[in-house]
């Protein structure tokens, strides 16, 4: 097995045929993005054996669905034959909640996090010391692709805590030698300050968070170009080329998408280079495929689908062929980079009804499922994302029924903080409740339409 | 000595007071007493009419949430003291006044004041003990 050491990719640099240029902006840091095809598609496949034994050894779930399959990890022989694999989903994480897909014992964890699931309960997704030190290097590469090194000056926005943003993001930039600010998510007047008073070079936090910076910036009276902050790492929620063109017009700095997802270890899955013509993915730990999301069909490169990510290396939670919801294409042709990993276009949409607000995965089976718990029926409901001041904000309006309806403002209004409180412990950001009369909220076809998302870039 | 009054659930928008209001006078159902409480986003409209079951059927039958309430109606001379006078009544005692309106009564220089109070029961003994009287539905709806 390969898995356990990592190559040295630069004595293998240079053979016969497949030689890479290295850009000028190259650190050693980034030697496993350039690995030669064959070589990294050869890492893959030990690498993939070698978690699906894992997963087949420790894993039930896992097993019993090869079992149904009629397979072994025997069977592995290619990395074609990872199509044959059974999918992982989100509800499996649930239903198996809280420990039910780890692969190591509780004591060779050395952190858990978790992340919102389809209804009140969390996932839980758990590594080993292993694990966090490949989670720390992916971060590493994909701050040096987008450009930033030792000595930079990096202010952590993303929030600290059970979400996986902030602390992903905090050892990445330690590792890379940078000057960490874990200043955490909120309090913009703050955040300014900070970014004015230390000198920052770098920001990590979500794009539309940056915007609401960007706006507070100029109502306070300063001008971003003037400061030395130069690059942006932003993810946790989907973004667009405008949003882009917006934030570096507006800022002067050059901004990067980031990828990642809790289930699979957090940010640092996938990264925008110099380019920022779609995001390479670390295929030396996570493989990528793309699937019809309906006929699970794999789909050829270039065709979009929905990405089905494989964890090559993790050891406490290791997820074979995990569908992300999100949808995308893989980009046949090589970078200008000069990257070999492959990258992916920037992920527009789901296939899924998840919600992301600010940073947030939200489902609206969550919000029915606190209505239910707090309610005893189901009542009518609608969720209204807006977006004030490059702020995401979430209304649910709810219509009032016979049941729910009290004669006294007081009474409606206790109603409206004790739905809005539910939410907002189960989906951890603020909500806003508005009471609104029965059958105002509209339907089609007998169904009422769940969510109106009306925030615009 | 209670009094059913009837609270239906609206928006605060421009135009949704209407649908209940004419579905009543449609029906031939009297209103005799109103109130609205609102707050920025909602509001509860609050009527004692000729008929309250059938005027809730309707409404329940139309979706509006409706809630039926027990309320107390008492008739007070229409001149300065007129409410302060009950309120002495009450004064020491732990009972608390939910919502209230008022309205003028009859020809006779009188005034209704509806309550909606905690603990009702309480309220009767004490009113009554101080010689308040407190109208019944059969003298609401003889006005």
């Amino acid at each position: 097995m390969t898995s356990s050491a990592q190559p040295a990719p630069h004595a293998k640099f240079g053979g016969a045929g497949d030689s890479v240029a290295l850009p000028a902006s190259f650190q050693p840091v980034s030697a496993l993005d350039y690995v030669p095809r064959p070589e990294l598609e050869g890492l893959q496949l030990s690498r993939m054996r070698a978690v699906v034994q894992r997963a087949y050894d420790r894993v039930k779930l896992f097993r019993s669905r090869m079992e149904e399959r009629g397979l072994t990890p025997a069977d592995m022989r290619s990395l074609a034959d990872v199509a044959k694999l059974p999918f992982t989903v989100k509800t499996d994480l649930r239903d198996t909640y809280p420990f039910g897909l780890f692969a190591s014992p509780l004591k060779e964890v050395v952190r858990l996090h978790a992340s919102s699931g389809t209804t009140g309960k969390p996932i839980v997704v758990a590594y080993t010391q292993a694990d966090l030190d490949v989670w720390s290097s992916v971060m590493v590469r994909a701050f040096a692709a987008c450009g930033l090194h030792e000595g930079d000056v990096v202010q952590n926005a993303y929030g600290y805590g059970l979400f996986t943003g902030g602390l992903g993001a905090h050892y990445g930039a330690e590792k890379l030698g940078a000057t960490v600010i874990p200043v955490s998510g909120g309090n913009t007047e703050r955040q300014l300050m900070v970014m004015c008073d230390f000198e920052v070079t770098a920001i990590c936090c979500t794009p539309t968070y940056f915007l609401h910076l960007i706006d507070r910036a100029s109502t306070m009276g300063i001008d971003l170009h003037k400061l030395p902050l130069r690059a942006g790492v932003f993810g946790a929620e989907p973004w667009t080329q405008e949003m882009r063109l917006r934030i570096e017009q507006e800022s002067g700095i050059k901004a990067y998408d980031i990828y990642g997802l809790s289930e699979i270890i957090g940010p640092g899955v996938a990264i925008e280079c110099a380019c920022q013509d779609g995001l390479h993915i670390f295929g030396d730990h996570f493989y990528p495929e793309i699937i019809d999301p309906e006929t699970q069909r794999l789909l050829p490169d270039g065709e979009e689908g929905e990405l089905v990510l494989t964890t090559l290396s993790k050891q406490a939670m290791p997820l074979i062929r995990y569908r992300t919801r999100d949808i995308t294409s893989l980009i046949p042709a090589r970078c200008e980079c000069g990257r070999t990993i492959r990258r992916m276009r920037r992920i527009g949409r789901r296939s899924d009804d998840m919600m992301i607000i600010r940073g947030v995965n939200v489902f609206p089976s969550q919000v029915e499922s606190v209505l239910l718990a707090m309610e005893g029926t189901l009542p009518h409901y609608q969720i209204i994302l807006t977006r004030e001041r490059g702020l995401d904000q979430m209304e649910v309006q709810v219509e009032v029924t016979a049941q729910m309806f009290s004669d006294t403002v007081g009474a409606l209004e206790a109603l409206q903080a004790k739905l809005a409180d539910a939410l907002d412990r189960v989906l951890q950001i603020r909500v806003r409740v508005t009471l609104v009369e029965p059958r105002t909220i509209e339907r089609s076809e007998g169904k009422a339409k769940r969510v109106i998302d009306r925030r615009q870039l | 000595m209670k009094i059913t009054q009837l609270s239906v659930f609206a928006e605060n928008k421009p135009g949704h007071i209407i649908a209940p209001c004419r579905l009543l006078a449609d029906a031939g159902v009297d209103i005799r007493a109103l109130s609205l409480a609102d707050t920025q986003s909602f509001g509860i409209l609050r009527i004692i009419v000729s008929d309250w079951q059938k005027a809730a059927k309707l409404l329940e039958g139309a979706g509006f949430p409706v809630k039926a309430t027990e309320v107390l109606a008492i008739e007070v001379p229409d001149r300065p003291g007129g409410l302060a006078q009950v309120l002495l009544a009450l004064e020491g005692s732990p009972i608390n006044i939910e919502y209230m309106y008022a309205f003028p009564f009859g020809r006779e220089q009188k005034a209704v004041l509806v309550f909606r109070f905690d603990n009702p029961d309480e309220a009767i003994k004490r009113l009554t003990s101080a010689g308040i009287s407190l109208l019944t539905r059969a003298e609401l709806q003889a006005q």
